[in-house]
């Protein structure tokens, strides 16, 4: 057997992001009570009750309830309920053990093996096994004999060679993946659900070991979930969530109002100034990478001279209050300034609001008196659109005539995204829980890179950091990373936008994560209150 | 009987066009099924394998007609997007459809029979111009403004039906229609505004004709004249217009449904093309089509029934 | 005499309503109390002296942006209707005089883009021509061809029958003639209400264009545009749908009073 160093799982997985703001602390919710958790995002209160049922307000339908078939983030985060993997991220982060209770990588970085969790039941009452661990892995990593080819595949995780189930001497289950090139990163992809081995139905009535169990989905209209008594962890106190469909974020807004929703997390701040009366406004960070991102094969924005222009042209922080009342984080190169361990915050001013320098610049580059450009938004993104009508006006300062284009989403992806037609696109991007993840499309040679952006040293700093076991090093790398985007001007960085989230006040334990989720388990009804 | 073939081979040629046309549709606006089902973590490998599996790589008319071959058979194949069967989708939201359309003509009928007699009985009269006013003032607001005023009015303000409460009819059917009402409005008021300006002119028309002077002279009160003689005959051309608002009407529902909530056809249809879920368009737009010519179709028989004068040409 | 003041009343209400809208676009065209897309900090502002009618929610002058999206408003209906109107006129003579089976097929691919769903037919244009001003004109103007074609079409079907079109062909005029020189003027008063219906149908086919956010681009602004961008602020501030919303209406109400009048 390989020798496995026996590093501390809670060490290694402390990814360390820091929770900017939450609820509680909003004026309006000024009780005693709402204070409690106001540091870490969560509303604490003494006395949480059991029982009762909510309805959440979504905006997007989801794409598959099969949760390694289910693609979009909107389906994710309602599915986050249903669905655990190996490990699942915490409120601060970290990756904390789920259907496995321990984990320990190889000090190469070439073998993860994992403890399957004694008494992890499925949600129709058959225990979890080896095998369902190893199936379930395959499956979502591609591994299987035959590929269904509406799974999908973790890309990242195609560096296992071997995933096999074994016993140890006492009677444990013990799961092991053997890579092919190392890499120290890959928890943050094993958060993806174990599922049972012989079932063929997950499409329609799903069936996994979260602490909420699946009871029924209309499309366009509702998902509704309920308590799992089995639950190994910390129950939920709610016994019953229906998450409501609506059509747009003004529908739901407007059934926000009538009181037809008590949980809504997509709302702007301008909403959000409306609802102070019956609801608690809990205000977090959407862990989006807000920017203007240019395509470095369209001329001009291959000359970095003219992409340092854009950058000192746009006023990032006239952004910020024209679309969002002044709130969220400004960035400066690729990373979400939530994923406060790795995010560079040196690099958030390099490129300050200079009219001057941006006009100097563009002289040097050709163009004295600006060019005409095109910036392609996704329509169905309000937020985005606004923060495109402000830039076109900042860029006509330095003589810079832009001109919107608004494509349907579909039509982004294809054309925008993936044919990579296009000058420049306002969009934000998610990513999962790993520093990797976030930068990785930036490779030379990545699919994702639809700004076709090329520098050989960021690829080669990017193997290593993906290697590299020593925690300071790859925090370094990852650092220096984000540095040679700035200064390459990749594209210009605005913000990780600020979310907000209306529950109501009869509720308390929104929290906020730093992954794209709704955690519906943590929220309970205030106990003074009649839970119904 | 040479005239019903003539008409069913005119539908069917229209809903082969129709089919056609969603097609080609799908074929200029950029973007399948594949790519908006995978999203943008995908890599061109996966893309392509689901194309395949979609049947999204055969070549187009082999694409074409192995989806006309389903639908002549009443099969219109999975969602891309549900992985379900398309018909099964579209049942499931046709009650809502049917039912805001249904309601929306009634409430077309008993709102602008009344009024369109009120106007004509005086025109140029207070009543008649206050009606004229007001139903084109309301001609002039698009269809998701009034939705929303409706909304904001009937549901935030004065509470008479619950924001986004929509209830199945299966569950509970009197809170369907009491919700129903409020979309049902949105759909029908600027139609009133058209069919009361309609019927007026129809109706002066025919109280120049002979028939009337006899029924008038005959000592029949001038309420008896209009409802009993009139109206009838004046109904005639009405009854055509309907069929055009039938069309309408069904076409209005996608705004309608999405302002309210409602779970329909019309929103399946904006969502699937969003998704580019081609199988669950097409459907919907066959659907719709089928609708509306079967709509006409009937009013071209009703049309003859009550005037032997229309030639079946 | 009585009746004849009140259809004079009407028209002056009509005239007045439009003129006043016109006075907005045709002002808007040349200049406006500030640029339509100069942004402040002064966001979602009620009426004062300085916005007359308020500002938006980007700090817009919502005074300027309304005349100039009248213009642009104006402009897309009136190029639309003429498109649809000219384009209709033609093809419904034809179809409608010839019959035959030019007209059947004619008639069975304007069934056909009757039924096909609008958002599709927009989707499908915007894909082909793009998005923007001029490109919306076209792809509106196509979109109202069939409906004006068929309302000439059936007119034509019933005057072709009529004695004075028989004499003028024993007199020996040409297909052509007869067409538009006899035809054409006794298709006015149908034509004329289908143009003033047309007119309200295109302010109305913009709103929804925009409604779908494929309409006029923003930071450009249209009555429509403006009117759907508004329905998120209704509630913190209504007084931004309340201009574009009162232009619509005059425009809608106005033509409408005047056409009633002219028939």
């Amino acid at each position: 057997m390989k020798k496995h160093g026996k590093i501390l799982l809670a060490l290694l997985l402390i990814l360390g992001i820091s929770m900017l703001g939450g609820c509680g602390k909003n004026e309006n919710s000024s009780d005693d009570q709402e204070k409690g958790g106001a540091d870490n995002g969560v509303t604490a209160t003494k006395n949480p009750s059991y029982g009762g049922s909510i309805v959440v307000g979504i905006t997007q339908d989801l794409d598959s309830l099969d949760p390694h078939k289910a693609k979009a983030a909107g389906t994710e985060e309602v599915l986050f309920n249903i669905f655990e993997g190996i490990v699942k991220p915490d409120k601060d982060g970290n990756l904390v053990p789920a259907v496995a209770s321990d984990v320990a990588i190889s000090e190469d970085g070439m073998s993860y093996t994992f403890t399957l969790r004694d008494g992890v039941k499925f949600h129709n009452g058959t225990p979890v096994t080896a095998e369902d661990v190893v199936y379930s892995l395959k499956r979502y990593a591609g591994l299987l004999e035959t590929v269904d080819p509406e799974v999908k595949v973790t890309s990242a995780l195609s560096c296992i060679s071997d995933i096999t189930a074994s016993e140890d001497e006492s009677g444990k289950s013990k799961i092991t993946l053997t890579l092919s090139e190392a890499n120290t990163e890959l928890l943050g992809y094993l958060t993806g659900a174990i599922i049972p081995k012989d079932y063929d139905k997950q499409a329609d009535a799903p069936v996994g070991t979260g602490p909420f169990r699946f009871v029924s989905y209309t499309p366009l209209q509702s998902f509704v979930m309920e308590k799992n008594p089995d639950y190994y962890g910390d129950a939920a106190y709610l016994d019953k969530v229906t998450f409501k469909i609506s059509a747009d974020v003004d529908a739901a807004f407007l059934e926000l109002l009538a009181g037809g929703i008590d949980v809504f997390p997509y709302l702007t701040s301008e909403q959000a100034s409306q609802l102070t009366e019956k609801f608690n406004i809990c205000v977090g960070t959407t862990n989006l990478v807000q920017a203007l991102f240019l395509n470095h094969a369209e001329k001009p924005f291959d000359d970095i001279r003219v992409r340092q222009a854009m950058c000192h042209a746009i006023n990032r922080q006239e952004i910020l209050d024209m679309v969002a009342d002044g709130k969220g984080s400004l960035i400066g190169s690729g990373m979400f300034a939530g994923f406060a361990k790795y995010f560079n915050a040196d690099l958030v001013n390099t490129y300050n609001y200079d009219i001057e320098k941006a006009k100097e610049l563009l002289t040097a580059a050709g163009y004295p008196d600006g060019f005409e450009m095109t910036i392609t938004v996704p329509s169905n993104y309000q937020f985005h659109v606004d923060t495109a009508q402000v830039i076109v006006e900042q860029l006509k300062k330095v003589g810079v005539q832009a001109k919107i284009q608004l494509v349907e989403w579909g039509t982004w992806l294809s054309d925008t995204y993936r044919g990579r037609q296009f000058q420049t696109t306002i969009v934000g991007l998610d990513a999962n829980l790993a520093p990797s993840d976030v930068l990785k499309r930036y490779r030379s040679t990545a699919s994702s890179n639809f700004l076709t952006y090329n520098n050989a040293e960021f690829d080669e700093i990017f193997a290593l950091a993906v290697a590299e076991a020593d925690d300071a090093k790859k925090v370094a790398y990852y650092k220096q990373l984000q540095e040679i985007l700035t200064n390459d001007a990749a594209s210009v960085y605005i913000q990780d936008p600020a979310s907000y989230v209306a529950v109501s006040k009869k509720l308390s334990g929104y929290t906020f994560y730093p992954v794209y989720v709704q955690d519906m388990s943590k929220i309970y009804y205030i106990e003074t209150e009649q839970a119904k | 009987m040479r005239y019903y073939v003539k008409k069913i081979v005119s539908l069917i040629m229209v809903l082969f066009l129709i089919m056609l046309l969603t097609f080609i549709a799908f074929q200029v606006i950029p973007g399948d099924g594949a790519i908006s089902r995978l999203g943008v973590d995908a890599t061109d490998e996966e893309v392509e394998a689901l194309r395949e599996a979609l049947g999204l790589n055969r070549s187009l008319p082999e694409r074409f007609f192995s989806f006309l071959g389903g639908a002549v058979h009443g099969d219109f194949g999975k969602s891309y997007q549900y992985s379900k069967p398309v018909s099964e989708l579209l049942t499931a939201r046709l009650p809502a459809t049917v039912g805001l359309a249904a309601i929306s003509i009634i409430l077309i009928l008993v709102i602008s029979v009344p009024l369109g007699l009120l106007c004509s009985r005086k025109e140029g009269g207070a009543a008649d111009r206050a009606v004229t006013i007001l139903t084109q003032t309301l001609m002039a607001v698009p269809a998701f403004f009034l939705g929303i005023i409706i909304t904001l009015v009937f549901g935030l303000i004065l509470k008479w039906f619950q924001i986004g409460g929509y209830i199945d009819p299966k569950v509970n059917f009197t809170g369907f229609l009491q919700y129903m009402i409020f979309p049902a409005a949105a759909v029908a008021v600027p139609k009133i505004a058209m069919t009361v300006k309609f019927l007026k002119t129809s109706v002066l028309r025919e109280l120049k004709l002979d028939y009337v002077r006899t029924a008038r002279s005959k000592g029949n009160t001038e309420r008896v004249v209009l409802w009993r003689h009139v109206l009838k005959n004046a109904l005639i051309p009405v009854i055509t217009f309907m069929g055009m608002v039938i069309a309408d009407v069904l076409a209005g529902s996608i705004v309608i449904e999405q302002v309210f909530n409602l779970p329909g056809v019309g929103r399946l249809l904006v969502v699937a093309i969003g998704n580019r879920d081609y199988p669950v368009v097409e459907a919907v737009v066959v659907y719709i089509a089928a609708v509306v010519l079967i709509v006409n179709f009937i009013v071209d028989l009703l049309y003859q029934k009550v005037d032997p004068r229309v030639r079946m040409r | 005499m009585k009746k004849q003041n009140q259809k004079n009343w009407s028209l002056i209400f009509g005239i007045v309503l439009v003129s006043i809208v016109c006075v907005f676009a045709f002002v808007g065209l040349f200049w406006t109390p500030y640029e339509p897309t100069a942004m402040s900090i002064l966001k979602n502002k009620p009426p004062s002296f300085a916005h007359p009618f308020g500002t938006d929610n980007l700090g817009r002058d919502i005074l300027s942006r309304v005349m100039d999206g009248a213009s642009t408003t104006f402009l897309i209906s009136v190029i639309t209707v003429t498109i649809g109107l000219v384009a209709g006129t033609v093809v419904g003579a034809f179809t409608g005089y010839y019959g035959g089976i030019i007209d059947e097929l004619l008639m069975r691919l304007n069934d056909t883009l009757t039924s096909f769903p609008s958002i599709l037919l927009a989707l499908v244009f915007v894909s082909v021509i793009g998005t923007g001003k001029y490109n919306i004109i076209l792809a509106l103007g196509v979109i109202f061809i069939p409906s004006f074609a068929r309302v000439v079409r059936s007119e034509y079907i019933v005057q072709k029958e009529l004695d004075y079109v028989r004499n003028a062909k024993l007199l020996g005029a040409g297909d052509l003639r007869i067409m538009f020189v006899h035809i054409l003027p006794n298709t006015k008063p149908i034509l004329l209400s289908s143009l003033t219906i047309g007119f309200n149908n295109a302010i109305l086919a913009e709103a929804g264009m925009s409604y779908l956010s494929l309409g006029v681009q923003p930071p450009d602004a249209s009555l429509g545009e403006m009117l759907s961008n508004a329905q998120t602020y209704l509630l913190n501030a209504p007084w931004f749908a309340l201009a574009p919303g009162l232009m619509i209406v005059f425009t809608v109400l106005g033509f409408s009073l005047i056409s009633e009048n002219l028939k």
